[in-house]
Protein backbone atom coordinates (compact mmCIF):
# COMPACT_ATOMS: atom_id res chain seq x y z
CA UNK A 1 0.00 0.00 0.00
CA UNK A 2 1.41 3.50 -0.90
CA UNK A 3 1.22 6.18 1.53
CA UNK A 4 0.11 9.71 1.05
CA UNK A 5 3.18 10.91 2.86
CA UNK A 6 4.96 8.75 0.41
CA UNK A 7 3.08 10.22 -2.80
CA UNK A 8 3.69 13.96 -0.90
CA UNK A 9 7.28 13.10 -0.57
CA UNK A 10 7.77 12.31 -4.32
CA UNK A 11 5.96 15.49 -5.29
CA UNK A 12 7.94 17.36 -2.66
CA UNK A 13 11.33 15.86 -4.67
CA UNK A 14 9.75 16.26 -8.24
CA UNK A 15 8.76 20.34 -6.80
CA UNK A 16 5.17 19.50 -7.59
CA UNK A 17 2.27 21.30 -5.49
CA UNK A 18 -1.50 20.42 -5.43
CA UNK A 19 -4.40 20.52 -2.79
CA UNK A 20 -4.98 17.53 -0.56
CA UNK A 21 -8.37 16.34 -2.49
CA UNK A 22 -5.42 16.16 -4.76
CA UNK A 23 -3.46 14.10 -3.11
CA UNK A 24 -5.97 11.94 -1.87
CA UNK A 25 -6.87 11.10 -5.67
CA UNK A 26 -3.08 11.02 -6.82
CA UNK A 27 -2.37 8.23 -3.94
CA UNK A 28 -5.74 6.28 -4.86
CA UNK A 29 -4.21 6.19 -8.74
CA UNK A 30 -0.47 5.41 -8.05
CA UNK A 31 -1.50 2.43 -5.56
CA UNK A 32 -3.18 0.99 -8.29
CA UNK A 33 -0.34 1.72 -10.77
CA UNK A 34 1.71 0.00 -8.36
CA UNK A 35 -0.17 -3.27 -7.69
CA UNK A 36 -0.35 -3.07 -11.68
CA UNK A 37 3.63 -3.02 -11.69
CA UNK A 38 4.19 -5.40 -9.05
CA UNK A 39 2.23 -8.25 -11.50
CA UNK A 40 5.80 -9.04 -12.35
CA UNK A 41 7.06 -9.87 -8.77
CA UNK A 42 5.42 -13.00 -10.38
CA UNK A 43 7.79 -13.82 -12.85
CA UNK A 44 9.94 -16.30 -11.73
CA UNK A 45 13.23 -14.78 -12.33
CA UNK A 46 15.41 -17.17 -10.55
CA UNK A 47 18.60 -17.63 -13.02
CA UNK A 48 18.06 -14.71 -14.58
CA UNK A 49 21.30 -11.95 -14.53
CA UNK A 50 20.23 -8.57 -13.00
CA UNK A 51 20.14 -6.46 -15.99
CA UNK A 52 20.08 -2.56 -16.46
CA UNK A 53 19.47 -2.01 -19.96
CA UNK A 54 17.13 -3.34 -22.73
CA UNK A 55 19.26 -3.42 -25.85
CA UNK A 56 22.06 -5.43 -25.99
CA UNK A 57 24.84 -2.58 -26.60
CA UNK A 58 28.22 -2.12 -24.88
CA UNK A 59 30.46 0.63 -25.05
CA UNK A 60 28.96 2.87 -27.34
CA UNK A 61 31.82 5.45 -27.00
CA UNK A 62 32.82 8.52 -28.73
CA UNK A 63 36.43 9.70 -29.20
CA UNK A 64 36.80 12.91 -27.47
CA UNK A 65 36.66 14.93 -30.56
CA UNK A 66 34.81 18.71 -29.79
CA UNK A 67 32.37 19.37 -32.19
CA UNK A 68 30.79 22.72 -32.79
CA UNK A 69 28.32 24.11 -29.85
CA UNK A 70 24.91 24.98 -30.44
CA UNK A 71 24.68 29.05 -30.94
CA UNK A 72 23.64 30.87 -27.71
CA UNK A 73 21.56 32.66 -30.03
CA UNK A 74 19.00 30.00 -31.09
CA UNK A 75 20.07 28.15 -27.57
CA UNK A 76 18.36 31.31 -26.01
CA UNK A 77 15.10 31.72 -27.44
CA UNK A 78 14.19 29.61 -25.29
CA UNK A 79 15.38 31.57 -22.49
CA UNK A 80 12.52 33.84 -20.68
CA UNK A 81 14.74 35.84 -19.91
CA UNK A 82 18.56 36.44 -20.38
CA UNK A 83 20.93 39.09 -19.20
CA UNK A 84 24.97 38.92 -20.41
CA UNK A 85 24.41 35.96 -22.06
CA UNK A 86 23.44 33.92 -18.83
CA UNK A 87 20.30 32.75 -18.15
CA UNK A 88 18.03 34.35 -15.43
CA UNK A 89 15.93 32.37 -12.81
CA UNK A 90 14.36 32.65 -9.83
CA UNK A 91 16.82 33.52 -6.69
CA UNK A 92 18.90 30.45 -5.33
CA UNK A 93 19.01 30.55 -1.54
CA UNK A 94 20.37 27.23 -0.83
CA UNK A 95 22.02 24.69 -2.96
CA UNK A 96 20.98 21.44 -2.79
CA UNK A 97 23.98 18.50 -2.44
CA UNK A 98 25.72 18.40 -5.80
CA UNK B 1 36.99 12.06 27.87
CA UNK B 2 39.64 11.38 25.21
CA UNK B 3 38.09 11.59 21.26
CA UNK B 4 39.26 9.92 17.83
CA UNK B 5 38.29 12.15 15.00
CA UNK B 6 37.39 10.43 11.39
CA UNK B 7 37.42 12.56 8.43
CA UNK B 8 36.26 11.87 4.51
CA UNK B 9 36.69 13.50 1.97
CA UNK B 10 35.44 14.08 -1.42
CA UNK B 11 37.41 15.35 -4.18
CA UNK B 12 36.11 16.58 -8.03
CA UNK B 13 38.61 16.86 -10.17
CA UNK B 14 37.89 17.63 -13.17
CA UNK B 15 39.58 15.64 -16.63
CA UNK B 16 41.37 17.77 -19.34
CA UNK B 17 39.28 16.93 -22.12
CA UNK B 18 38.48 18.66 -25.64
CA UNK B 19 35.06 17.78 -25.28
CA UNK B 20 32.11 17.21 -22.26
CA UNK B 21 31.57 13.32 -20.57
CA UNK B 22 28.12 13.26 -22.69
CA UNK B 23 28.19 15.75 -25.17
CA UNK B 24 31.20 16.77 -27.63
CA UNK B 25 30.19 20.27 -26.98
CA UNK B 26 33.76 21.96 -26.33
CA UNK B 27 35.26 22.25 -22.96
CA UNK B 28 37.33 25.28 -22.19
CA UNK B 29 37.73 27.62 -19.02
CA UNK B 30 36.90 30.96 -19.12
CA UNK B 31 34.80 31.22 -22.12
CA UNK B 32 31.94 33.98 -22.43
CA UNK B 33 28.79 32.29 -20.87
CA UNK B 34 26.41 29.86 -23.09
CA UNK B 35 28.46 29.73 -25.69
CA UNK B 36 29.97 26.06 -24.72
CA UNK B 37 27.44 24.49 -24.83
CA UNK B 38 24.89 22.54 -26.91
CA UNK B 39 21.43 20.78 -26.92
CA UNK B 40 22.55 17.77 -24.79
CA UNK B 41 24.09 20.05 -22.21
CA UNK B 42 20.94 21.63 -21.94
CA UNK B 43 18.40 18.34 -21.58
CA UNK B 44 16.49 18.93 -24.78
CA UNK B 45 13.60 17.22 -25.01
CA UNK B 46 15.04 13.58 -27.60
CA UNK B 47 18.73 14.39 -27.32
CA UNK B 48 20.92 11.42 -26.75
CA UNK B 49 23.94 11.32 -24.71
CA UNK B 50 27.10 9.41 -25.52
CA UNK B 51 30.33 8.80 -23.37
CA UNK B 52 33.39 10.17 -23.92
CA UNK B 53 36.14 7.69 -24.56
CA UNK B 54 38.61 10.17 -23.70
CA UNK B 55 37.38 11.30 -20.59
CA UNK B 56 36.85 7.34 -19.60
CA UNK B 57 40.86 6.51 -20.49
CA UNK B 58 41.92 9.40 -18.06
CA UNK B 59 39.68 8.31 -15.27
CA UNK B 60 41.15 5.05 -15.81
CA UNK B 61 44.47 6.50 -15.67
CA UNK B 62 43.77 8.19 -12.90
CA UNK B 63 42.80 5.08 -11.30
CA UNK B 64 45.67 3.30 -11.70
CA UNK B 65 48.22 6.33 -10.30
CA UNK B 66 45.98 5.83 -7.38
CA UNK B 67 46.30 1.87 -7.45
CA UNK B 68 42.62 0.82 -7.45
CA UNK B 69 41.07 -2.24 -8.95
CA UNK B 70 39.25 -1.02 -12.00
CA UNK B 71 35.59 -2.52 -12.73
CA UNK B 72 35.85 -4.36 -15.84
CA UNK B 73 31.91 -3.56 -16.15
CA UNK B 74 30.10 -0.24 -15.66
CA UNK B 75 26.80 1.59 -16.07
CA UNK B 76 26.03 5.13 -15.92
CA UNK B 77 23.34 5.89 -13.22
CA UNK B 78 21.13 8.78 -13.40
CA UNK B 79 20.97 10.92 -9.96
CA UNK B 80 17.65 13.07 -9.83
CA UNK B 81 17.54 16.55 -8.56
CA UNK B 82 16.26 19.89 -9.58
CA UNK B 83 18.83 22.78 -9.61
CA UNK B 84 19.23 25.06 -12.36
CA UNK B 85 22.99 24.82 -13.08
CA UNK B 86 21.39 21.03 -14.59
CA UNK B 87 18.59 21.76 -17.02
CA UNK B 88 18.13 18.01 -17.64
CA UNK B 89 17.36 17.60 -13.51
CA UNK B 90 19.61 14.74 -13.21
CA UNK B 91 23.59 13.87 -13.52
CA UNK B 92 24.46 11.22 -14.85
CA UNK B 93 27.29 9.38 -12.76
CA UNK B 94 28.29 5.90 -11.25
CA UNK B 95 26.91 4.84 -8.89
CA UNK B 96 26.28 1.12 -8.12
CA UNK B 97 29.46 0.04 -10.37
CA UNK B 98 32.31 3.10 -10.07
CA UNK B 99 35.11 3.22 -12.71
CA UNK B 100 36.98 1.59 -9.79
CA UNK B 101 37.53 0.75 -6.27
CA UNK B 102 40.09 0.26 -3.49
CA UNK B 103 42.97 2.54 -4.32
CA UNK B 104 45.34 4.49 -1.88
CA UNK B 105 47.23 7.65 -0.97
CA UNK B 106 50.98 7.09 0.77
CA UNK B 107 51.09 10.25 3.14
CA UNK B 108 53.55 10.85 5.86
CA UNK B 109 53.00 13.14 8.90
CA UNK B 110 55.75 13.54 11.48
CA UNK B 111 58.54 11.22 9.65
CA UNK B 112 55.69 8.86 9.91
CA UNK B 113 54.23 7.09 6.89
CA UNK B 114 50.43 6.00 6.49
CA UNK B 115 48.15 4.80 4.14
CA UNK B 116 44.89 6.64 3.39
CA UNK B 117 42.30 4.23 1.37
CA UNK B 118 40.01 5.18 -1.48
CA UNK B 119 36.91 4.00 -1.48
CA UNK B 120 36.05 4.24 -5.26
CA UNK B 121 35.83 7.16 -7.63
CA UNK B 122 33.84 7.23 -10.08
CA UNK B 123 32.61 9.22 -13.39
CA UNK B 124 30.32 12.09 -13.92
CA UNK B 125 29.38 14.95 -14.80
CA UNK B 126 30.17 19.14 -13.99
CA UNK B 127 27.20 21.39 -13.34
CA UNK B 128 26.89 24.71 -15.01
CA UNK B 129 27.44 27.65 -13.12
CA UNK B 130 25.09 29.93 -10.81
CA UNK B 131 25.64 33.66 -9.61
CA UNK B 132 23.69 35.03 -7.31
CA UNK B 133 23.04 39.15 -7.91
CA UNK B 134 21.55 41.24 -5.72
CA UNK B 135 18.65 42.54 -7.82
CA UNK B 136 16.41 39.20 -6.90
CA UNK B 137 18.05 37.00 -9.50
CA UNK B 138 20.63 34.24 -9.91
CA UNK B 139 22.11 33.58 -13.40
CA UNK B 140 22.93 30.30 -14.98
CA UNK B 141 26.28 29.56 -17.18
CA UNK B 142 26.07 26.43 -18.46
CA UNK B 143 29.63 26.61 -19.86
CA UNK B 144 30.77 23.83 -17.49
CA UNK B 145 27.48 21.59 -17.78
CA UNK B 146 28.67 18.30 -18.28
CA UNK B 147 32.98 18.64 -18.26
CA UNK B 148 34.14 15.44 -17.34
CA UNK B 149 35.18 15.11 -13.54
CA UNK B 150 36.04 11.98 -11.56
CA UNK B 151 35.05 11.80 -7.90
CA UNK B 152 37.62 10.37 -5.54
CA UNK B 153 36.04 9.22 -1.74
CA UNK B 154 38.22 8.46 0.76
CA UNK B 155 38.21 5.45 3.27
CA UNK B 156 37.54 6.95 6.56
CA UNK B 157 41.50 6.34 7.52
CA UNK B 158 41.79 9.80 7.85
CA UNK B 159 42.30 11.05 11.42
CA UNK B 160 43.44 14.29 11.49
CA UNK B 161 43.57 18.13 9.79
CA UNK B 162 46.98 17.68 8.98
CA UNK B 163 46.45 14.00 7.81
CA UNK B 164 43.66 15.63 5.38
CA UNK B 165 46.01 18.21 4.41
CA UNK B 166 48.86 15.58 3.07
CA UNK B 167 46.52 12.96 1.61
CA UNK B 168 44.81 15.95 -0.82
CA UNK B 169 48.43 17.29 -1.27
CA UNK B 170 49.80 14.14 -2.24
CA UNK B 171 46.32 13.07 -4.42
CA UNK B 172 46.99 16.23 -6.27
CA UNK B 173 50.44 15.79 -7.00
CA UNK B 174 49.73 12.21 -8.46
CA UNK B 175 47.03 13.27 -10.29
CA UNK B 176 49.05 16.55 -12.00
CA UNK B 177 51.75 14.20 -13.13
CA UNK B 178 49.30 11.75 -15.28
CA UNK B 179 48.71 15.07 -17.02
CA UNK B 180 44.55 13.94 -16.53
CA UNK B 181 43.52 17.19 -15.23
CA UNK B 182 45.35 20.27 -14.19
CA UNK B 183 44.15 20.07 -10.67
CA UNK B 184 43.78 24.27 -9.52
CA UNK B 185 41.81 24.62 -6.82
CA UNK B 186 41.71 28.24 -7.93
CA UNK B 187 40.84 27.23 -11.35
CA UNK B 188 37.77 24.65 -10.01
CA UNK B 189 39.99 21.50 -12.00
CA UNK B 190 39.91 20.56 -8.17
CA UNK B 191 37.14 20.86 -5.26
CA UNK B 192 37.18 19.18 -2.04
CA UNK B 193 34.02 18.34 0.20
CA UNK B 194 35.22 17.26 3.88
CA UNK B 195 33.41 15.47 6.61
CA UNK B 196 34.35 15.13 9.89
CA UNK B 197 33.32 13.10 13.32
CA UNK B 198 34.32 12.79 16.39
CA UNK B 199 33.99 9.81 19.01
CA UNK B 200 35.17 8.59 22.46
CA UNK B 201 38.51 6.39 22.09
CA UNK B 202 37.29 2.78 21.63
CA UNK B 203 33.72 3.80 20.69
CA UNK B 204 32.02 1.17 18.15
CA UNK B 205 30.28 3.84 16.16
CA UNK B 206 31.22 6.49 14.62
CA UNK B 207 29.73 10.52 15.57
CA UNK B 208 27.66 12.34 13.73
CA UNK B 209 29.43 13.63 11.02
CA UNK B 210 29.03 17.15 9.80
CA UNK B 211 29.88 18.47 6.57
CA UNK B 212 32.01 21.65 5.71
CA UNK B 213 31.78 22.80 1.75
CA UNK B 214 32.93 25.93 0.48
CA UNK B 215 36.89 25.21 0.82
CA UNK B 216 38.77 26.78 -1.77
CA UNK B 217 42.21 25.79 -0.73
CA UNK B 218 43.86 23.06 0.98
CA UNK B 219 44.80 25.96 3.84
CA UNK B 220 40.93 25.94 4.37
CA UNK B 221 40.69 22.43 4.31
CA UNK B 222 43.04 21.94 7.44
CA UNK B 223 41.94 24.76 9.53
CA UNK B 224 37.99 24.27 8.91
CA UNK B 225 38.33 20.89 9.91
CA UNK B 226 40.63 21.40 12.48
CA UNK B 227 38.50 23.95 13.70
CA UNK B 228 35.32 21.51 13.63
CA UNK B 229 37.26 18.78 15.37
CA UNK B 230 37.69 21.07 18.44
CA UNK B 231 33.57 22.17 17.90
CA UNK B 232 32.83 19.16 18.28
CA UNK B 233 34.42 17.86 21.24
CA UNK B 234 33.53 20.81 23.04
CA UNK B 235 29.76 20.10 22.17
CA UNK B 236 30.17 16.30 23.39
CA UNK B 237 32.23 17.51 26.45
CA UNK B 238 29.33 20.10 28.24
CA UNK B 239 26.75 16.63 27.06
CA UNK B 240 25.73 18.35 23.78
CA UNK B 241 24.50 16.43 20.70
CA UNK B 242 26.20 16.90 17.21
CA UNK B 243 23.74 17.32 14.26
CA UNK B 244 23.96 16.57 11.18
CA UNK B 245 24.72 19.30 9.00
CA UNK B 246 26.11 21.51 6.44
CA UNK B 247 28.54 24.28 7.18
CA UNK B 248 30.84 26.68 5.28
CA UNK B 249 34.19 27.82 5.84
CA UNK B 250 34.20 31.76 6.87
CA UNK B 251 38.00 32.54 6.29
CA UNK B 252 37.91 35.71 7.40
CA UNK B 253 36.27 34.95 10.64
CA UNK B 254 38.34 31.41 10.90
CA UNK B 255 35.16 29.55 12.00
CA UNK B 256 32.50 27.61 10.08
CA UNK B 257 29.19 28.62 9.58
CA UNK B 258 25.82 26.60 9.63
CA UNK B 259 24.45 26.85 5.92
CA UNK B 260 21.44 24.06 6.71
CA UNK B 261 20.69 21.18 8.90
CA UNK B 262 20.18 17.67 7.11
CA UNK B 263 16.64 16.15 7.59
CA UNK B 264 16.73 12.94 6.27
CA UNK B 265 18.88 11.21 4.06
CA UNK B 266 18.92 12.75 0.90
CA UNK B 267 16.50 11.18 -1.94
CA UNK B 268 18.46 11.20 -5.29
CA UNK B 269 16.32 8.28 -6.55
CA UNK B 270 19.23 6.43 -9.12
CA UNK B 271 18.66 4.19 -11.72
CA UNK B 272 20.31 2.67 -14.41
CA UNK B 273 21.06 5.57 -17.13
CA UNK B 274 18.57 4.38 -20.04
CA UNK B 275 20.29 6.70 -22.95
CA UNK B 276 23.82 4.82 -22.56
CA UNK B 277 24.85 1.43 -22.85
CA UNK B 278 26.91 0.02 -20.18
CA UNK B 279 31.42 0.23 -20.60
CA UNK B 280 33.27 -3.13 -20.59
CA UNK B 281 36.59 -2.45 -19.77
CA UNK B 282 39.17 -4.97 -21.51
CA UNK B 283 42.73 -6.16 -20.11
CA UNK B 284 43.94 -4.26 -23.55
CA UNK B 285 42.59 -1.05 -22.63
CA UNK B 286 43.92 -1.44 -19.31
CA UNK B 287 47.39 -1.96 -20.46
CA UNK B 288 47.18 1.15 -23.20
CA UNK B 289 46.19 3.63 -21.01
CA UNK B 290 48.99 1.91 -18.09
CA UNK B 291 51.48 2.15 -21.13
CA UNK B 292 50.68 5.91 -21.50
CA UNK B 293 50.73 6.76 -17.62
CA UNK B 294 53.66 9.14 -17.13
CA UNK B 295 56.27 8.81 -14.27
CA UNK B 296 55.19 9.75 -10.49
CA UNK B 297 56.27 11.93 -8.80
CA UNK B 298 58.25 9.49 -5.78
CA UNK B 299 59.58 7.51 -9.42
CA UNK B 300 60.99 10.96 -10.32
CA UNK B 301 61.94 11.62 -6.71
CA UNK B 302 63.91 8.93 -6.54
CA UNK B 303 65.60 9.46 -9.87
CA UNK B 304 66.83 12.84 -9.04
CA UNK B 305 68.01 11.05 -5.44
CA UNK B 306 69.42 7.94 -7.02
CA UNK B 307 70.73 9.13 -10.34
CA UNK B 308 71.73 12.88 -9.77
CA UNK B 309 72.79 13.54 -6.43
CA UNK B 310 70.26 15.56 -5.41
CA UNK B 311 68.97 15.97 -2.14
CA UNK B 312 65.86 13.75 -0.51
CA UNK B 313 64.17 17.55 0.86
CA UNK B 314 65.19 19.52 -2.65
CA UNK B 315 63.89 16.26 -4.91
CA UNK B 316 60.97 16.70 -2.88
CA UNK B 317 60.55 20.62 -3.46
CA UNK B 318 61.35 20.27 -6.89
CA UNK B 319 58.33 17.67 -7.44
CA UNK B 320 55.88 19.42 -5.90
CA UNK B 321 54.74 20.37 -9.27
CA UNK B 322 54.74 18.55 -12.74
CA UNK B 323 55.62 22.39 -14.06
CA UNK B 324 59.08 23.05 -11.86
CA UNK B 325 59.99 19.09 -12.61
CA UNK B 326 58.96 19.17 -16.03
CA UNK B 327 61.26 22.51 -16.07
CA UNK B 328 63.99 20.87 -14.06
CA UNK B 329 64.03 17.71 -16.29
CA UNK B 330 63.94 20.43 -18.84
CA UNK B 331 67.66 22.13 -18.13
CA UNK B 332 69.63 18.99 -16.89
CA UNK B 333 68.51 17.98 -20.40
CA UNK B 334 70.05 21.03 -22.16
CA UNK B 335 73.23 19.74 -20.86
CA UNK B 336 73.49 21.39 -17.19
CA UNK B 337 74.62 19.65 -13.92
CA UNK B 338 71.76 18.66 -11.75
CA UNK B 339 72.86 19.90 -8.79
CA UNK B 340 73.62 23.37 -9.74
CA UNK B 341 70.42 23.23 -11.86
CA UNK B 342 68.40 22.33 -8.83
CA UNK B 343 70.18 25.28 -6.76
CA UNK B 344 69.43 27.56 -8.70
CA UNK B 345 65.70 26.93 -9.48
CA UNK B 346 64.91 26.21 -5.85
CA UNK B 347 67.03 29.41 -4.63
CA UNK B 348 66.92 32.35 -6.57
CA UNK B 349 63.93 31.37 -9.15
CA UNK B 350 61.38 29.97 -6.38
CA UNK B 351 61.88 32.73 -4.26
CA UNK B 352 61.15 35.05 -7.36
CA UNK B 353 58.18 33.40 -7.63
CA UNK B 354 56.99 33.35 -4.18
CA UNK B 355 57.81 36.79 -3.82
CA UNK B 356 55.64 38.07 -7.02
CA UNK B 357 52.90 35.53 -6.49
CA UNK B 358 53.94 33.92 -9.92
CA UNK B 359 54.31 30.46 -11.76
CA UNK B 360 56.91 29.41 -13.65
CA UNK B 361 54.98 29.78 -16.98
CA UNK B 362 54.30 33.55 -16.20
CA UNK B 363 58.46 34.21 -16.36
CA UNK B 364 60.83 34.74 -19.29
CA UNK B 365 63.05 31.93 -17.76
CA UNK B 366 63.58 29.19 -19.99
CA UNK B 367 65.62 25.89 -19.58
CA UNK B 368 67.54 26.92 -22.08
CA UNK B 369 68.70 30.31 -20.77
CA UNK B 370 69.18 28.54 -17.19
CA UNK B 371 71.20 25.38 -18.93
CA UNK B 372 73.41 28.16 -20.76
CA UNK B 373 74.39 30.30 -17.93
CA UNK B 374 75.38 27.28 -15.98
CA UNK B 375 77.39 26.29 -18.44
CA UNK B 376 79.06 30.22 -18.40
CA UNK B 377 80.11 29.50 -14.66
CA UNK B 378 81.32 26.16 -15.34
CA UNK B 379 83.41 26.70 -18.58
CA UNK B 380 85.07 29.79 -16.12
CA UNK B 381 82.95 32.80 -18.60
CA UNK B 382 81.41 34.19 -15.61
CA UNK B 383 81.86 33.88 -11.46
CA UNK B 384 78.96 32.76 -9.53
CA UNK B 385 79.33 36.32 -8.22
CA UNK B 386 78.33 37.44 -11.56
CA UNK B 387 75.69 34.72 -11.87
CA UNK B 388 73.43 36.40 -9.77
CA UNK B 389 73.37 39.07 -11.55
CA UNK B 390 72.66 36.95 -15.20
CA UNK B 391 69.80 34.64 -13.10
CA UNK B 392 68.10 38.14 -12.40
CA UNK B 393 67.88 39.19 -15.77
CA UNK B 394 67.33 35.73 -17.27
CA UNK B 395 64.06 35.45 -14.70
CA UNK B 396 63.08 38.64 -15.56
CA UNK B 397 63.70 39.11 -19.50
CA UNK B 398 64.15 36.76 -22.77
CA UNK B 399 67.59 37.26 -23.50
CA UNK B 400 70.34 34.99 -23.97
CA UNK B 401 73.13 34.85 -20.90
CA UNK B 402 76.12 34.55 -22.82
CA UNK B 403 75.07 37.77 -24.81
CA UNK B 404 74.10 39.60 -22.31
CA UNK B 405 77.06 39.32 -19.82
CA UNK B 406 79.64 39.86 -22.97
CA UNK B 407 77.27 43.38 -23.95
CA UNK B 408 77.75 44.08 -20.36
CA UNK B 409 81.26 43.25 -20.13
CA UNK B 410 80.78 40.78 -17.30
CA UNK B 411 82.73 38.20 -18.95
CA UNK B 412 85.71 37.08 -16.28
CA UNK B 413 89.17 37.69 -16.49
CA UNK B 414 90.73 34.48 -16.77
CA UNK B 415 93.80 34.99 -18.89
CA UNK B 416 97.18 34.79 -17.16
CA UNK B 417 98.43 37.19 -19.56
CA UNK B 418 96.42 39.73 -18.41
CA UNK B 419 96.05 39.16 -14.60
CA UNK B 420 100.00 38.53 -14.11
CA UNK B 421 101.07 41.85 -14.50
CA UNK B 422 98.22 43.09 -12.43
CA UNK B 423 98.88 40.60 -9.48
CA UNK B 424 102.86 41.14 -9.38
CA UNK B 425 102.37 45.01 -9.83
CA UNK B 426 100.09 44.52 -6.66
CA UNK B 427 102.76 42.06 -4.65
CA UNK B 428 105.52 45.27 -5.39
CA UNK B 429 103.35 47.68 -3.61
CA UNK B 430 102.51 45.03 -0.93
CA UNK B 431 105.75 44.04 0.80
CA UNK B 432 103.87 43.59 4.23
CA UNK B 433 101.44 41.48 3.17
CA UNK B 434 104.06 38.89 1.79
CA UNK B 435 105.84 38.99 4.94
CA UNK B 436 102.77 37.90 6.91
CA UNK B 437 102.10 35.29 4.30
CA UNK B 438 104.79 33.77 5.14
CA UNK B 439 104.32 34.40 8.77
CA UNK B 440 101.67 32.14 8.02
CA UNK B 441 98.79 34.74 8.45
CA UNK B 442 96.01 33.28 6.01
CA UNK B 443 94.14 36.85 5.85
CA UNK B 444 97.29 38.11 4.01
CA UNK B 445 96.08 35.93 1.07
CA UNK B 446 92.47 37.47 1.03
CA UNK B 447 93.82 40.98 1.64
CA UNK B 448 95.99 40.17 -1.70
CA UNK B 449 92.70 38.49 -3.91
CA UNK B 450 90.70 41.37 -2.85
CA UNK B 451 93.21 43.95 -3.93
CA UNK B 452 93.23 42.15 -7.39
CA UNK B 453 89.33 42.42 -7.34
CA UNK B 454 89.51 45.64 -6.76
CA UNK B 455 92.26 46.64 -9.65
CA UNK B 456 90.00 44.28 -11.83
CA UNK B 457 86.27 45.56 -10.84
CA UNK B 458 85.35 41.90 -9.89
CA UNK B 459 86.11 40.88 -13.07
CA UNK B 460 89.15 38.59 -12.55
CA UNK B 461 88.51 34.69 -12.63
CA UNK B 462 89.04 34.20 -8.38
CA UNK B 463 90.39 30.67 -9.27
CA UNK B 464 92.80 31.61 -11.50
CA UNK B 465 94.15 34.74 -9.46
CA UNK B 466 94.81 32.44 -6.58
CA UNK B 467 96.93 29.98 -8.88
CA UNK B 468 98.80 33.29 -9.85
CA UNK B 469 99.06 34.68 -6.11
CA UNK B 470 100.47 31.74 -4.98
CA UNK B 471 103.02 31.04 -7.78
CA UNK B 472 104.47 34.60 -7.32
CA UNK B 473 104.39 34.70 -3.43
CA UNK B 474 106.23 31.15 -3.59
CA UNK B 475 108.93 33.14 -5.38
CA UNK B 476 109.54 35.98 -3.17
Amino acid sequence: MISKEQVAHVAELARLQFSDEKLQEFTGQLDEIMNMVDQLSEVDTDGVPVTTQSVLLENVLRDDVAEKPTSRTTLMKNVPTAKAGLIQVPTIIDKEDD
Amino acid sequence: MNFETTIGLEVHIELKTNSKMYSPAPVTYGAEPNTETNVIDWGYPGVLPSANKGAYSLGLMVALALHADIAPYTHFDRKNYFYPDNPKAYQITQSETPLAKNGYVEIEVDGKKKRIGIEELHIEEDAGKNTHADDGYSYVDLNRAGTPLVEIVSKPDITSPEEAYQYLEQLRQIVQFTGASDVKMEEGSMRVDSNLSVSPIGASQYGTKTEVKNLNSFNHVRSALAYEQKRQVAMLLSGQKIRQETRRWDEPAKETILMRVKEGADDYRYFPEPDLPPVRVSQEWIDDVAAKLPENPAQRRARYVNDWGIPEYDAGVLTNTKEMSDFFEAVVADGADAKQASNYLMGDVSAFLNAQHKELKDIALTPDHLAKMIKLINDGTISTKIAKKVITQIIKNDVDPEEWVRSKGLVQESDPAVLTPIITAILDDNQQSIDDFHAGKDRALGFLVGQVMKQTHGQANPNVVNQILNAELSKR
